[in-house]
């Protein structure tokens, strides 16, 4: 496969748990060699390079601290590797811990802070030898709900302000679709599409990346998002097809629709709340359905494999 | 917080404990200091300024000066290769460096004297270039090196496997080498293992008798180490000597061991944890043995 990633982007390499997508995150770190392909950077072959010649920033899935040291020495060491000046060094950790707001607990050590302070102090360490492309392995992935929401927004905040070119792995797609500008989804070590989140999520290039990406439903052979989809209860839009409403669900602002049609097989619509209230739907009902106008994810359903058959 | 009393069970099982302790340490090495200055200071502080006492003293530490680094560098090199790699007959050379333990000192020192003897298959050959292994100080060297090899080992191996390798990828991924990576991170991690495994090899060495009473062949003021000193005292009815001979030693295992405290002061800090139930203790798992 052939991945580019744009200067100054932030991609999400998003996929399914061993989908091979740290792996991939690891060759372009250089701590593991491909059997074949290359990595460049900026035209330059970087196949050959050895890790510590990257200058590229990795941040581990659980920041892989430097538990004998404080969080000053941790951001604090690559740049003492390379022999800076004291003064240097000390100036520019000041830097970035006011960046990732750590200053306050410069002088503690990394089993005294919570998981998200780890975090930043280990991007802070990333961040300090100015790298070429920065990596972040799952950065999010073992936090809690609540910190995890707060940070992603910090992310993009901090890649708009230092605007370093930038490829996380995660199998969150709501997390890959709030904080990058690109995405790659990767499956089983293939690369499946590549673009915009917002052009991805309505145009999938398949089946896999559509139904990876959001909710789906299979009508008249072909997978679409049910929030595409539009119920009448006159047959007024062409295509338009009679289903019986078996169950409706509220789930806050939205609800969700679920029909037999009577030729068998089950569909489901995810409404707004407004324009269900309007439809009075209840379990029984016959109603239309068809998709919008609009919607362009649409993929069609491949032919059902023999062990799906039953 | 509950002030719990202790009941007699609790009770008579630290009677227990301090008792044998007492019965098989406190007394008799109690007893040992007691005799060695039973005739006065001066007495032991001839005794133990014979030429013969201050050369086993200075063979002594020669010898621990030179296994105990040896075993060292050894032992954080074997702890190294098997938590890190991979390979057909890790289990071996896992196995292989327990073998001292299990056998007896005697053994190890006669498998010297086999090989590296003058009729031996290495010793012949030395031999033919001047060296002298047997009944001189390498043969020491190496039977104290031989005896304490596993200690490090066995401490550093289970904290590398704890601590993995990502700290090291971390490193090397923000510019360090290899050395660097070693010095600045794997080092500092294995820091409290590698004490310990330290002090227990310095105390192995300097109490080793067994091993060293073969390949040394005890002559006196050449290959006499402290503990050939003392058994040599005793057989030539010199109890001042060897009672002296082993307060030096004790005094010698006390700093190793004072030292050793002082490398890791967080860990000993707390060797009385509060009694309170909830609260977890800090002291090590590791507390060093008279050994």
């Amino acid at each position: 496969m052939t991945l580019e990633v744009p200067e100054r982007s932030l991609t999400a390499l998003l996929g399914p748990s061993g989908g091979g997508k740290s792996t991939l995150l690891r060759v372009i770190a250089g701590l593991e060699t491909p059997d074949t392909g290359t990595v460049e950077i900026d035209g330059e072959d970087l196949t050959g390079v050895p890790v510590r010649k990257r200058g590229i920033g990795f941040c581990f899935q659980h920041y892989a601290p430097f538990r004998h040291l404080t969080v000053r020495r941790n951001v604090a060491f690559g740049l003492e590797v390379r022999r800076l000046g004291k003064a240097e060094v000390r100036a520019k950790v000041d830097e970035l811990l006011d960046l990732v707001k750590l200053t306050a607990f410069a002088d503690r050590y990394p089993s005294q802070l919570s998981g998200g302070q780890r975090q930043r102090m280990a991007l802070a360490r990333a961040l300090a030898i100015e790298p070429r492309v920065l990596l972040l392995d799952e950065p999010f992935g073992a936090l809690d709900a609540q910190v995890r929401k707060q940070l992603r927004g910090w992310l993009r905040d901090l890649h708009s302000k230092i605007n370093v070119t930038t490829v996380l792995v995660t199998h969150d797609q709501e997390e890959a679709m709030e904080v990058a500008d690109r995405l790659a989804i990767i499956n089983d070590g293939r690369l499946e599409q590549v673009g915009a989140p917002a052009h991805i999520y309505d145009h999938p290039a398949n089946e896999f990346v559509l139904k990876f990406l959001g909710p789906a439903t299979e009508l008249d052979g072909t997978w679409v998002r049910p929030h595409d989809l539009v119920l009448h209860r006159g047959p007024k839009a062409p295509g338009g097809r009679r289903a019986t409403v078996e169950r409706v669900t509220h789930l806050g602002f939205e609800v969700r629709v679920d029909l037999r049609l009577p030729a068998g097989g089950d569909v489901w619509v995810q409404l707004h709340r407004g324009s269900a209230a309007e439809l009075h739907l209840a379990p029984g009902d016959q109603v239309w359905v068809s998709p919008s106008g609009t919607a362009t994810a649409r993929v069609p359903v491949p032919p059902a494999s023999p062990l799906a058959v039953g | 917080m509950k002030k719990r009393r202790a009941n007699w069970p609790r009770l008579s099982l630290r009677a227990g404990a301090l008792g044998y302790l007492a019965l098989l340490i406190v007394v008799p090495v109690g007893s040992v200091f007691y005799r060695a200055f039973q005739h006065g200071a001066a007495a032991a502080w001839d005794a133990i300024t014979t030429t013969d006492a201050l050369h086993a003293l200075v063979l002594t530490l020669v010898v621990a000066g030179i296994a105990v680094p040896l075993d060292t560098v050894f032992g954080v090199g074997v702890a190294l290769i098997l938590a890190r790699h991979r390979f057909p007959g890790a289990w071996l050379l896992d196995a292989l460096v327990d073998i001292p333990l299990a056998l007896s000192p005697v053994v190890v020192g006669l498998a010297l004297v086999l090989v590296y003897g003058h009729t031996g298959w290495f010793g012949n050959w030395l031999a033919a270039r001047g060296i002298t292994v047997i009944f001189s100080v390498p043969g020491i060297v190496m039977a104290s090196a031989v005896v304490a090899l596993p200690y490090v080992v066995r401490e550093v191996l289970p904290v590398l496997q704890e601590i993995g390798t990502e700290q090291e990828q971390a490193a090397r991924t923000l510019g360090a080498g290899r050395v660097a990576v070693f010095r600045r991170i794997t080092l500092p991690s294995i820091q409290r293992g590698l004490a310990y495994g330290m002090t227990l090899t310095t105390a192995r060495v300097l109490g080793e008798f067994g091993a060293v009473a073969i390949v040394s062949g005890a002559i006196l003021g050449r290959t006499q180490t402290l503990t050939l000193f003392i058994s040599s005292s005793i057989e030539n009815l010199d109890p001042v000597g060897a009672y002296t001979g082993s307060v030096i030693l004790a005094l010698i295992a006390l700093a190793v061991l004072g030292l050793l405290a002082l490398t890791s002061p967080r860990e000993r800090r707390s060797r009385w944890p509060s009694r309170s139930p909830g609260s977890p203790s800090a002291s090590a798992p590791l507390s060093p043995s008279t050994a």
